[in-house]
């Protein structure tokens, strides 16, 4: 389907970088010369609480703002999303649309089967990718890990280039980055785990690019489009 | 007599003192895609504040500690983090009674904490820019959007102005400093978005030129004297007054209050000349009127789009300027519509109360209303449309279903 606008809501625990990849995922689509708007939505700032993001890609202009009620793509950073209901939406794909895809970060399935009935009923498509365990092997850190979900919402629906991508990662750890405390000190320590600020760089856009191929070799195969019209 | 202005001269950090019309409205503009967040930093980064004064709370935290980093590269005369918001606010009184230009920004409860300073700013004409934040104020916590704190603020005697988006914003930060200096109004300004959806979101804004700020503030423009401790008497504040409780203390409240509100008054020209009109108005001869403020409008304009290819025609009523309220306006812009809908963030429904005491049948006024920092998906404004024509929609699904 192609779409004029695509919704991606992304489910994580707090310190996964949701908020991260969303707003990677609009920088991007911006310099594609589409439309995008990102915004997150959390409680208490602390790690492993739940913590929404939403991103908003689309070819024309985007008034809709905050939570995603009716989303094309749900993205689940964490099984505990899933398995302990750390999600603001219970279960974790209401509002889900018609043809929507499901992206789970797990290495092994993780829904009941009256979940698999409802979103096969939607002909809804679920993509599992072992999103922390290519981050470790990739960039060699599971803070990494939201790479692969950027990778995987890019790979199937083809909404931003990856040569934006790239740009939109130089943007966003190429300077110093002023955000709350939290982002603050997770950005500290990523940047840590490189000897070179351009390692981190270079390290994290494989990352995306490996998610990038394994999505899209799924969806090919899978017969899964779902895309924004060209911009 | 020579004027002399400092118009077209640089401060220390070499941006050009610019003349606030040109820079507004007429000079390049270059689009970046950042959040509300960072957008308040580059409004202040070309607004030539003397003292910034500020104090953590979601979701304002990350827009003060980016004026941090202003500071330190030199682009604020002072800053620092105050005790609390009520110290806050009380501060920002001192320095602004000293003739400095203020800013602070705040949010939910810490407006709420803030409460007392604000009628007092009024009183005491003090022209502060104060960035409000929008989050909800109750119990349970919530740090999402919620805008019943503005309806607190209406009642303060300073202006009130709510932004849509991150690029109203950045406009009326820079536009607020100019109403709010001018000596027929010098009054405190409340600038209010909804939290999140504004200051977290990230969103394509046109910024004015880097190297042009507005000119500084002239204290000796402002209608009573700015506080000089080198030269007394110093300005007495209120005891006087408040010791004589005969006719004439009376008598000054009472004219000294109705002066507030006539500066108020007295701001709508200048208002309406830099944010071109208190109110904006899209399609006014529609049965159905949307009438909103802040993100409401925009969810609202989303709900336009989902109606109109349903072939159901709806207008656009934007309510930019709360105090002083566009009483005029409203009544002209709504004369022919059947159905006014507000949609709004909050419980009370203040927008939609001041709007009915405004206008003739009021029964033409309802929701739809979410609150407590939930989100307005744009179907729910469709399906209340949809009710008030009279056409069935069949129940929404469940969140959870």
């Amino acid at each position: 389907m192609i779409k004029s606008r695509i919704n991606i809501r992304m489910s994580g625990l707090g310190g996964q970088g949701a908020v991260t990849a969303a707003h990677v995922m609009a920088m991007a689509a911006s310099r594609d010369g589409k439309f995008a708007i990102s915004n997150p939505f959390f409680g208490a700032e602390k790690r492993m609480a739940p913590a929404e993001s939403y991103c908003r890609i689309g070819i024309k202009r985007i008034y809709d703002r905050g939570e995603l009620v009716f989303p094309d793509v749900i993205e689940v950073f964490h099984p505990q999303v899933i398995t302990m209901g750390k999600s603001y939406t219970m279960p974790f794909y209401s509002g889900i649309k018609e043809e929507g895809v499901v992206i789970i970060n797990s290495d092994i399935p993780l829904l009941s089967k009256e979940d698999v009935q409802r979103l096969k009923d939607l002909n809804v498509a679920v993509f599992y990718i072992a999103g922390t365990q290519i981050a470790l092997e990739v960039a060699g850190t599971e803070l990494s890990t939201n790479m692969t979900m950027i990778g995987s919402v890019a790979g199937i629906t083809k909404c931003v280039t990856l040569n934006s991508l790239d740009l939109a990662l130089q943007e966003r750890f190429g300077k110093k980055f002023v955000a709350s405390g939290g982002t603050a000190t997770l950005d500290e320590a990523i940047k840590k785990k490189f000897a070179k600020k351009e390692h981190l760089l270079k390290k994290n856009l494989d990352t995306v690019i490996r998610a990038y191929e394994i999505a899209s070799e799924w969806a090919e195969k899978n017969n899964v489009e779902l895309t924004v019209a060209a911009a | 007599m020579a004027t002399q202005s400092v118009i077209g001269t640089k401060n220390k950090k070499g941006q050009v003192f610019a003349d606030p019309w040109h820079m507004m409205n007429e000079a390049p503009r270059t689009p970046c895609f950042f959040t509300g967040s960072e957008v308040i930093k580059e409004a202040i980064r070309r607004a030539n504040v003397d003292v910034m004064i500020a104090y953590p709370i979601t979701p304002q935290s990350e827009a003060a500690a980016l004026i941090g980093e202003l500071f330190a590269e030199g682009y604020i005369g002072d800053y620092f983090r105050g005790e609390s918001e009520f110290a806050v606010m009380g501060q920002c009184a001192g320095a602004a009674f000293g003739g400095a230009r203020v800013f602070t920004t705040t949010a939910g409860p810490g407006t709420m904490r803030a409460m007392e300073n604000f009628p007092m700013w009024a009183g005491a004409r003090l022209p502060i820019q104060m960035i409000v934040t929008c989050r909800g104020i109750n119990s349970p916590l919530s740090i999402q959007p919620d805008t019943l704190e503005i309806s607190y603020l209406m009642n303060t005697g300073m202006l009130v102005w709510h932004a849509e988006s991150a690029q109203d914003f950045y406009d009326w930060m820079l536009k607020g400093f100019m109403v709010t200096e001018e000596p027929d109004v010098h009054l405190p300004l409340a600038l209010c978005c909804d939290g999140f959806f504004v200051t977290h979101t990230k969103d394509m804004v046109n910024l004015t030129p880097v190297d042009m700020c507005l000119p500084p503030y002239d204290p000796y423009r402002a209608p009573v004297p700015c506080m000089d401790m080198e030269c007394p008497p110093v300005r007495m504040m209120r005891d006087p007054f408040v010791m004589k409780s005969n006719y004439i203390s009376y008598a000054t409240h009472a004219s000294w209050q109705q002066e507030i509100w006539a500066a108020a008054e007295r701001s709508r020209k200048h208002t309406i000349a830099w944010l071109d009109g208190l109110i904006e108005v899209e399609n006014p001869d529609a049965d159905v009127l949307l009438v909103a403020s802040g993100t409401a409008v925009s969810q609202g304009r989303e709900a336009k789009v989902l109606l109109e290819e349903e072939g159901i025609e709806v207008g656009i009523v934007k309510i930019k300027v709360l105090r002083p309220w566009p009483h005029e306006e409203i009544r002209e812009a709504t004369k022919n519509a059947k159905h006014i809908i507000v949609p709004e963030f909050n419980v009370t429904g203040w927008l939609a109360k001041e709007i009915r005491a405004t206008i003739p049948n009021s029964e033409r006024v309802t929701g739809p209303r979410v609150c407590g920092g939930m989100t307005m998906p744009p179907e729910i404004i469709v399906e209340h449309i949809k009710g008030a024509l009279g056409i069935k929609v069949a129940a929404m699904a469940g969140r959870g279903s």
